[in-house]
């Protein structure tokens, strides 16, 4: 019965991982394909890749990418660790409770209504104060930090819920004012949590379709807007390249983060166990 | 969350959470009353000020959007820009002229193709949620069984398509179920079939893809809550004859129902208003809110029915909504 079960979780797990990774593998495989069928074998070519720098259409949505989620990133972030600090630190305060369903519904907001929705208020805006004149890069980067700093919350949150208050209340007690206990010890201390959050909320941004769909502009178009439209016509070798590099990158991306996550508990856990020794010592 | 310090409620709400002593230090160093009142002043203004910036920018882009679109499902379309009427007018200069069209629900109602859509959004995320929590509950019980050592390799496996773009994984998918795709490709050459079958553009590709984009949101929260389940349950359960079939039926299905409720309504929610898998993978019969919500809105240009939509949706997903944030309120009582 043990063996039968093992092996069906096995089997779970084996299955599972081929469903999740089959297909990308596939993506990868193919953009190397010197075929214009995509799925057709025709042998090994990079042109695709020299064709997708060549295209100014993709190079431009690009960069508009990329100023997005690094503005957004950091915003969402700033924001997002404030947040998770008032929930996991505050206590009581009134309209708590709003703030914390405003907070987590973002979570699971239909992309398209959170898109509609920020772009109505940019339009109502616009007419009433004038300010944001026309959309772009700005109101995109204001979208997308709303909805990601959701997630930079929850991250944050759970991180100061495992952390061992009583460094900080000792410091309070040696009479550090609270700004100066978040920055010289929460701080550091959830800093690995601060870049996780950071690096999700960049590759959300990067990511996101629908929400920069409604909240931009026509000088203002993002790459998963053009992948979206050359999808739209069918497959084709190019997208499958720039498909082939955004994998990478998101896969180096995740991995170096890991391993820096884990060098720097590695580190902690070090300096903790000298301060240990050290007491000992007297 | 409900961590209070001592100090912190032995005075009025607002206060930072500095301890009496040094109050009591600085309060002496302190010449005369004005500077006291101010310093008090700007400290509860410190922390009302943390808790004010993200406090008001959710205010002004998450909740008055809302509001926003609310007030819009009930103007009317026309030519222009903004391409809707406006509720309150002056009318001739002399009254408040208030028009609340009630139409666009009218209209929702009516048309069949809305009803259909928002009958078929419901189903299209009821069966991927439930196939989801199939692939998903045996992985995650499977992680939480290994070792702590591959745990980590394998959450690591899990969470690493998530950060891979959403829209280039779905479009992996077209490529492999398209009826010269790789699949039908190798399934012809194997023989087991003489003719493509037809896998792209119907319903059973959106709920493959459903299933496949959405899979990690439900191993993550599922694995949270079997990973602190009692080992000892069901070592006691061992031990009074139950089978191991029976001890999880009876022991640990029971008590992974947090988990399994809060997996379903990460994929349940989103699900039901999905524009891009269904407009990507689904047929034109595959009607979608999200996706109606998007043609009234870049196609017909008609805002004031694409917010109707809108709000009918958000009707829909009030209770799921909710109910998650219990749940998400609850478990972050639980880890402090």
């Amino acid at each position: 019965m043990g063996r039968n079960r093992s092996f069906f979780l096995l089997t779970a797990l084996g299955l599972g991982f081929a469903f999740l990774y089959v297909p990308i593998l596939l993506l990868i495989i193919y953009s190397f394909n010197e075929n214009r069928l995509v799925t057709v074998w025709s042998g090994f070519s990079t042109k695709w890749y020299l064709e997708l720098f060549q295209d100014d259409n993709i190079l431009d949505a690009a960069w508009v990418s990329l100023r997005v989620a690094v503005f957004s990133a950091t915003i969402a972030t700033i924001l997002g660790t404030i947040a998770g600090m008032v929930m996991a630190r505050f206590g009581r305060f009134r309209g708590r409770t709003m703030f914390s369903g405003m907070l987590s519904a973002p979570l699971v907001m239909p992309e398209v209504i959170t898109g509609l929705s920020l772009l109505l208020l940019f339009v109502a805006l616009e007419q009433a104060i004038g300010i944001p004149a026309g959309r772009g890069v700005s109101t995109i980067t204001i979208a997308h930090s709303t909805f990601t700093m959701a997630f930079v919350a929850v991250i944050i949150q759970s991180r100061l819920a495992q952390m061992d208050e009583s460094v900080e209340e000792a410091a309070l007690d040696l009479g550090a004012r609270p700004a100066k206990v978040f920055f010289a010890i929460t701080l550091p201390i959830i800093s690995p949590a601060i870049v996780a959050g950071w690096l999700l909320a960049f590759t959300m941004s990067l990511d996101d379709l629908v929400v920069a769909s409604f909240t931009s502009g026509p000088a203002s178009t993002t790459l998963p807007m053009v992948v979206f439209s050359s999808v739209r016509l069918g497959v084709s070798p190019k997208i499958n390249a720039l498909a082939t590099l955004l994998v990478l990158v998101a896969a180096l991306t995740i991995l170096l983060a890991a391993w820096f996550m884990r060098r720097q508990e590695a580190q902690r856990d070090k300096a903790a166990a000298a301060a240990a020794a050290e007491e000992e010592r007297f | 969350m409900t961590h209070v310090r001592p100090e912190e409620q032995a005075r009025e709400p607002g206060a930072v959470g500095v301890p009496e002593a040094e109050e009591g230090v600085r309060a002496r160093r302190m010449t005369g009353h004005v500077s006291r009142w101010m310093s008090r002043r700007l400290r509860i203004g410190g922390r009302g000020l943390v808790i004010a910036i993200p406090y008001v920018w959710l205010l002004l882009f998450f909740l008055l959007p809302f509001a926003i679109v609310f007030k819009i499902s009930f103007a009317e379309y026309r030519l222009g820009l903004p391409p809707y009427t406006a509720l309150v007018e002056w009318a001739e200069g002399t009254y408040l002229r208030i028009q609340l069209a009630i139409g666009n629900y009218q209209f929702l109602l009516e048309d069949p193709l809305y009803v259909e859509a928002y009958l078929g959004s419901l189903k299209m995320a009821t069966v991927s949620t439930i196939l989801t929590l199939l692939v998903g509950y045996p992985m995650a019980y499977a992680i939480a069984k290994a070792r702590p050592s591959t745990r980590n390799m394998l959450l690591l496996l899990v969470i690493l398509p998530f950060w891979t773009s959403f829209l280039i994984r779905v479009y992996a998918w077209i490529g492999i179920l398209k009826s010269n795709g790789l699949l039908n490709n190798f399934l012809m050459w194997t023989g087991i079939i003489n003719e493509p079958l037809p896998l792209l553009y119907n319903e059973f590709s959106v709920y493959l893809g459903i299933t496949y984009s959405y899979l990690p949101f439900m191993i993550l929260p599922l694995y949270a809550n079997l990973e602190k389940l009692d080992r000892s349950l069901l070592e006691a359960a061992a031990d009074l004859g139950a089978k191991p079939w029976k001890a999880f039926l009876t022991v640990t299905l029971p008590l992974s129902v947090p988990g399994i409720v809060a997996g379903s309504l990460l994929v349940f929610i989103p699900a039901v208003g999905e524009f891009v898998i269904p407009d990507l993978l689904g047929g034109p019969e595959t009607l979608m809110i999200g996706r109606v919500l998007w043609s009234e809105f870049f196609n017909n240009r008609d805002w004031p029915v694409a917010s109707a939509v809108a709000i009918a949706m958000l009707v829909l997903l009030v209770v799921p909504i909710m109910l998650f944030q219990h749940y998400q309120a609850r478990d972050a009582k639980k880890e402090s």
